[in-house]
């Protein structure tokens, strides 16, 4: 959808929401009545404390968990995300904090990892790695080369990986579950650059961090979890770093 | 594009420590070896001592590539000895007390092989139960299976003319088979490389000079070449080496150009991983401990022909130890993920080579021990260094 289709809408349905969704483990409540929305050529970051739920809303957004209470819905439509491959058949792609990447393997074999281009009964090795250097160049992602193991590789040209591989199913919501916890300040920057290149693909992207500053340079929204309940929306350009932390912590300025 | 032109040599420098290249040190360890060898008996080298070697080593080589394949998942299987010694038995008791058809007993101690491994590999993925100690449970259990199919003579004499023994013992093919199989065998090589390299250059890729693969295809050519007409000065290339060397490049092409090999690679690497990514981790394991023992059970066949016979010590302990060492010293990590088929006939050749080596020169099994214990050893703390390289 480009922005002159966006504009012709009177209001654009959202990719992703919430509505009323609780989730608890045993008696702790994890998640408390959210409603969240998420569009197209938007950036919402989600943050919070330890233990306010961020995990758990990527989960649930990501199949990996089902709400007790509340509709997840796809283009303004209930859905059933029974599990991980449900969710991204409809679309929504999750990087996890782990990545999941195997040392091991080269980041071609990682990115098609599960999802092979085979030729006959054999791989297709240089198909695979046409689309891998292609996907990684539309990310201005950096790596020395696709055939060196992803072990020699620091922890942002991983996550870039993981983040590639996110996207060969070309998904329209990518959630990134704390991808900046073991990132220095240069490959924070990186990272910014490369949530703005899947902004400027049409991606739908939600970030969680509980860093209140990393994602404000790149987020639109900005949404606060506390203890489970959202507990405030920002417009990212208006907020100040005040705001969030009282909005964060629960304390009235 | 840009970047993949780094300094051939740090490069080379890089994976060596690293052992992505694991197939050179080892290779160069067997120069070594026979060199040493020829400078102390000059008969080493001789075309009949080395129809012999390789003819010593394709049993062994067969339950070794098993191994291998276990240890890319960086698991292990204690019991291949146990399991190729009843394998060992079946055909021998079975075709000569019980009278069924060779072929017959041949199918069934395969596939009492692949039921052993079948059921290692369920009770690891539903259990969880560590494979280290339940296979050697199994070698307890397989080896008492075995005693018993051999019954109270403990030992059947398979007759000279079964063609089981005369494909292990006296089957040799022909030089102009031999020659159209290397011509073959080079052509086919050639053309795949060329055509990948027409198809990476199409796809603006980085592509290997046509020099490098021509000389790969040179020295590929000269490997084969030489291999055949060295041992064509004796009785020529054997039958059951040939076709260990031909399960070893199968089983190479299969762990490196297939699907199902990267999932053990992947596997290998991370299981957690690679579930998220969508490997069928559980029919994986299952799989490769099913041709281990496949293997295991095959490799038991043909030590049976070659010996002509099965006894009580068929597939002792010295066969596991073997096929583990080989696998090793051949260069695939015990951590998972990493390794090579090729492992298994490197190996084999180091260990059969050292042994080989000993005897000519009078020594006994306690030097041989010995030896191939401290190559081992070697071979161990060398892939330790390299994984701790490779995490540097």
């Amino acid at each position: 959808m480009t922005a002159t289709e966006q504009a012709g809408t009177s209001a654009p349905t959202p990719v992703l929401s919430l509505r009323g969704v609780s989730r608890s483990f045993g008696a702790a409540r994890a998640l408390l009545d959210i409603d969240l929305d998420v569009y197209a050529h938007e950036v919402v970051a989600v943050v919070g404390d330890t233990g306010a739920g961020k995990s758990t809303l990527v989960g649930v957004l990501s199949g990996a968990q089902q709400p007790d209470e509340g509709q997840v819905l796809v283009d303004g439509s209930p859905v059933a995300l029974a599990d991980p491959a449900s969710a991204r058949s409809l679309g929504i792609a999750a990087v996890f904090q782990d990545l999941a990447l195997c040392a091991n393997l080269d980041v071609v074999e990682n990115l098609f990892l599960g999802q092979e281009v085979v030729r006959g009964s054999l791989l297709d090795e240089v198909a695979m790695e046409k689309q891998a250097w292609n996907l990684l160049g539309q990310l201005a992602a950096r790596v020395p080369s696709v055939r060196i193991p992803v072990a020699g590789l620091s922890s942002a040209q991983r996550r870039a990986v993981a983040i590639a591989r996110s996207l060969l199913g070309e998904p329209r919501v990518i959630l990134l579950d704390e991808p900046t916890a073991s990132l220095g300040l240069t490959q924070v920057a990186e990272f910014l650059t490369l949530v703005e290149r899947l902004r400027a693909r049409g991606h739908a992207v939600l970030i969680t961090s509980h860093s209140l500053s990393d994602l404000q340079a790149v987020a639109d929204r900005i949404v606060v979890l506390r203890l489970g309940r959202t507990n405030g929306e920002f417009r990212a350009d208006h907020v100040t770093y005040e705001d969030l932390l009282a909005a964060v912590t629960g304390v009235a300025r | 594009m840009s970047g993949q032109a780094a300094p051939v040599r740090s490069d080379l420098a890089r994976r060596l420590r690293s052992g992505e290249t694991s197939a050179l040190p080892i290779t160069a360890l067997l120069v070594v070896i026979w060199i040493v060898f020829q400078a102390l008996n000059g008969a080493f080298l001789s075309s009949d001592n080395l129809v012999n070697l390789t003819q010593q080593s394709a049993a062994a080589g067969v339950v070794a590539l098993g191994v291998v394949l276990t240890l890319h998942l960086g698991q292990i299987d204690l019991s291949v000895g146990a399991v190729s010694g009843l394998a060992a038995a079946i055909v021998a008791v079975g075709s000569v007390t019980w009278g069924w058809p060779l072929a017959l007993t041949l199918l069934a101690a395969v596939a009492a092989g692949l039921l052993v491994g079948l059921l290692y590999g369920v009770v690891h993925t539903r259990l969880g139960v560590p494979t280290f100690v339940f296979t050697l449970a199994g070698l307890l259990v397989v080896g008492g299976l075995q005693l018993r199919v051999l019954g109270d003579a403990g030992s059947v004499n398979l007759p000279f003319e079964s063609w089981l023994v005369r494909f292990c013992q006296t089957a040799f093919i022909p030089p102009l088979a031999s020659w159209l199989i290397v011509t073959a065998v080079v052509l086919v090589f050639a053309l795949a490389r060329l055509r990948d390299r027409a198809r990476r250059l199409g796809a603006e890729l980085a592509a290997p000079s046509l020099a490098s693969v021509l000389g790969r295809v040179a020295a590929l050519a000269a490997v084969l070449a030489g291999a055949v007409a060295y041992l064509g000065t004796d009785r020529g290339v054997g039958a059951v080496f040939a076709l260990f060397v031909a399960l070893v490049a199968l089983t190479d092409l299969a762990l490196r150009r297939t699907r199902w090999g990267r999932f053990v690679r992947a596997v290998g690497g991370d299981a957690e991983a690679a579930r998220r990514a969508g490997v069928p981790v559980r029919p994986v394991l299952l799989a490769v401990f099913a041709a281990c023992s496949t293997l295991a059970a095959l490799g038991g066949v043909l030590a049976a022909g070659r010996l002509a016979a099965a006894n009580q010590a068929s597939g002792a302990v010295d066969v596991t130890l073997t096929a583990v060492a080989a696998a090793v010293i051949g260069g695939t990590s015990m951590y998972g993920g990493r390794g090579s088929a090729w492992s298994a006939l490197l190996g084999i050749l180091v260990i059969q080579s050292i042994s080989t080596g000993l005897t000519l020169l009078n020594q006994d099994q306690s030097v041989r021990y010995v030896v191939t214990g401290l190559v081992l050893a070697v071979a161990v703390v060398v892939d330790a260094l390299q994984r701790r390289a490779r995490e540097a």
